[in-house]
């Protein structure tokens, strides 16, 4: 008989843990599909809703690196002040709801924004922003500093005694040493955006729409809210499930491993010359673009902060509490699995990536809540559905947190003759209390910038911050969108910063 | 005593066999060449490791079917032996009580663990604020408050420096074996033996032979620990 080198952790609330994400990705397309009215296959205009996904998706990730290998490349080698600030705000857009990400474009980009304010001036006609070209400007706004800090981090994984041996031999860098560095990263992260932006839902929703620029996610959500057609919306959800399992494993086998956030402080010493001109004008662009938006959203919606409706107070306060609880449930979770560990449990962790928001919300519904008006239980609902959603990234942060504890100190325990309980309550939280408030703050600021499947059911006394300031926005009552997008900021960034705040409480780790 | 009964542990393509009998009381030192299976040995005293065939019984009675921490067994590994979030006097308490809930009475024994180790008055402290030679006498406090009579040091001191080390074994014989504590160490230099193990046992080609007296077993080396301790030893013992 062998016995288990850690201390034995009661299986059930991995097994559960497991079930529910189990039940609300698969059980719920299966709920879907099962209440639908089967009325034929794929219509043309859903095959140009699959094209366009493809299409945006790829058309994104292009983009994305394509710019950030020139801005990652200046970042690598240029020590500035803010540098470090810089980097750091590149890790924001991920906290960052989309529809004020969409608000902030929009002052800059949209028809009365500053860009075309400057088109006109120059004689230039206006740039519509809407349909492929808005798509991808979002998309690339969020997903360019994701692609940065990816490429940034391959830069500075080469060895700094490679670029003295370079300089010694007085041979290209360029070809020695960023090239065969460029050839492994830039492919993986293509992938990994591919992946994001294959399941863009929101950003279709304000940016997209028409036929001309509809994604799978999106023609979805018009399947279950303006035709109730269950059938096309579980058919469509297949579709995304299967083009985001093949790219996810594509991305796999090209991925030699993930890369870590960690040592982005640094900058690699290089003898070579450059002009300092070309990488000041990248890194300054960069920024503009990123933080112009943000700069539009705080200017924009601080004077009538305190002049909003109290609607919008009580939808902030809804939001909080669903991100609250959703953040809970999803740590819950991810804490279960990580404990318990296994290539199953890594597999299960991933599988909400795939699956398409709208359609666990719908199938939750028809599992859960067969007999009640949607309304009733929205929020409900859009708390599960953002638990479910923000899982693999919560997992991605405790998990390996987890197998170290494990890997650390599971003997000691065993040998103590902990039990499973004792084992959690001394030993793993405590040591994981780091990871734990970051996944928390995580799955909360993504949970309060949800604009999801609560656009399906929710009515008026339902509303999310985020769905309220989209009906604002629909209703083009923009100065108060404004305040609420500025509200939105400050509350998700807030939530974020006090967990991670709280998990970075205990100075012995 | 501890007996090794057909005892075969194998692990990958290592294989080790003991057919051995350790008595209880003693201080043991376990030695050899490195991945010859000293701490293998010790892994499944612990029960970390599963026999091939065979089986271990302490007292009589058969270890096979308990898990590490039913085992009248401590163990300190090389490193990691103390839960850095937790006080020192809490890291004691943890082998009186695994889930720590101790009574008033338990706490004093700890405290009183931690006096007998030269620490009286350090409980409150984390070991992030103790030095290693401390965090090691934390280790061994645990480990004497323990109702565990067997104990298996794994090289947990082999961090710390030559005077340091000798004063940890001074403890292991002053405090755990006085306590009447059966110890097994694993070691790499025969000057630890010598200092404290009255027994020790080769552990070399797959077999443990032994235990014999420490100074019988370092006076005429068996061919495979004389290789093993080297010329430069055998100079060093004609000499002296």
């Amino acid at each position: 008989m062998a016995h288990s080198a850690v201390p034995i952790v009661p299986r059930w609330p991995g097994a559960a843990a497991a079930a529910l994400v189990l039940l609300l990705t698969f059980g719920t397309l299966g709920a879907v599909a099962w209440r639908a009215e089967w009325a034929g296959g794929l219509a043309a205009a859903d095959w140009a809703a699959i094209r366009f996904t493809v299409l945006q998706a790829f058309l994104s990730a292009a983009i994305s690196v394509i710019l950030a290998i020139p801005v990652a490349r200046a970042l690598a080698r240029r020590r500035f002040f803010g540098r470090d600030l810089l980097i750091t705000l590149l890790g924001a857009p991920f906290l960052l709801p989309v529809i004020v990400a969409v608000f902030g474009l929009l002052a800059v980009f949209g028809r009365n924004g500053v860009f075309n304010g400057l088109m006109e001036w120059l004689g230039l006609g206006p740039v519509s922003i809407f349909g492929l070209q808005g798509v991808l400007l979002a998309n690339v706004f969020f997903n360019l500093p994701l692609a940065i800090r990816l490429i940034l981090q391959g830069w500075l994984s080469i060895p700094a005694e490679r670029f003295r041996l370079v300089a010694t031999l007085n041979a290209p860098v360029g070809r020695l040493l960023e090239w065969p560095m460029l050839r492994s990263v830039v492919p993986a992260t293509f992938l990994v955006i591919f992946l994001i932006c294959l399941t863009s839902f929101a950003v279709a929703l304000t940016m997209g729409g028409g036929p001309r620029a509809t994604t799978v996610e999106l023609a979805i959500y018009q399947a279950v809210r303006f035709e109730f057609d269950l059938g096309k919306a579980a058919l469509l959800a297949g579709v995304q499930f299967a083009l985001c399992v093949s790219a996810a494993i594509l991305a796999m086998r090209i991925t030699s491993e993930a890369p870590s956030g960690r040592g982005l402080d640094r900058t690699v010493q290089r003898w070579d010359k450059a002009r300092v001109s070309v990488d000041s004008l990248w890194i300054i662009a960069a920024a503009l673009f990123l933080l112009v938006p943000l700069a539009m959203v705080v200017l924009r919606g601080l004077p009538g902060l305190m002049d909003m409706p109290v609607s919008i107070w009580a939808a902030a306060l809804r939001s909080v509490l669903v991100a609250i609880g959703a953040a809970t449930l999803c740590v819950a979770m991810a804490l279960a699995l990580a404990v318990r560990g296994g290539f199953l449990v890594a597999v299960i962790g991933v599988l909400p990536l795939a699956a398409s928001g709208l359609v666990v919300g719908t199938g939750a519904f028809l599992i859960v809540f067969p007999y009640i008006r949607p309304a009733d239980v929205a929020l409900l609902v859009t708390l599960l559905v953002n638990a479910t959603l923000a899982l693999p990234f919560a997992l991605r942060a405790i998990a390996p947190a987890a197998a170290q504890v494990r890997e650390d100190y599971g003997r000691l325990g065993a040998s103590l003759g902990m039990s499973g309980w004792s084992w959690l309550r001394l030993v793993v939280l405590p040591r994981m209390r780091r990871p734990l408030g970051f996944a928390a703050g995580l799955a909360a600021a993504l949970s309060m910038g949800d604009l999801g499947v609560v656009t399906l059911f929710a009515g008026q006394l339902e509303e999310t911050l985020p769905l309220a300031m989209y009906r604002l926005m629909g209703a083009y009552r923009m100065e108060t969108a404004a305040s609420a997008a500025l509200l939105l900021l400050g509350l998700s960034l807030a939530l974020f910063w006090i967990c991670d705040r709280w998990g970075r409480g205990n100075a012995d780790f | 005593m501890l007996i090794f009964d057909n005892l075969t542990l194998r692990h990958g393509g290592f294989k080790l066999s003991a057919d051995t009998v350790f008595p209880a009381g003693d201080v043991i030192s376990l030695i050899g060449p490195s991945g010859a299976g000293k701490s293998t040995l010790l892994s499944a005293i612990a029960g970390f490791l599963s026999p091939a065939s065979g089986r271990v019984l302490w007292q009589g009675e058969d270890l096979s079917d308990l898990t590490p921490g039913q085992r009248p067994v401590s163990m300190l590994f090389q490193d990691n032996n103390l839960f850095p979030h937790l006080t020192a006097l809490q890291n004691v308490g943890l082998g009186l009580r695994a889930d720590l809930r101790l009574s008033g009475q338990e706490t004093e024994t700890c405290k009183a663990a931690l006096a007998q180790v030269g620490l009286d008055g350090f409980g409150d402290r984390k070991p992030g604020a103790l030095s290693g030679g401390q965090q090691s006498r934390v280790a061994l406090a645990r480990v004497l408050v323990a109702d565990r009579p067997l104990v298996l040091l794994d090289e947990p001191f082999a961090a710390l420096g030559p005077a340091l080390k000798d004063e940890m074994l001074d403890l292991v014989r002053n405090k755990l074996h006085a306590a009447g504590k059966t110890v097994i160490m694993v070691t790499h230099d025969p000057a630890d033996a010598r200092r404290v193990a009255g027994l020790s046992a080769l552990v070399a080609g797959g077999q443990v032979a032994g235990p014999v007296a420490t100074k019988k077993l370092l006076d005429n080396p068996p061919p495979a620990l004389a290789d093993y301790l080297g010329q430069g030893w055998q100079a060093f013992r004609k000499r002296g």
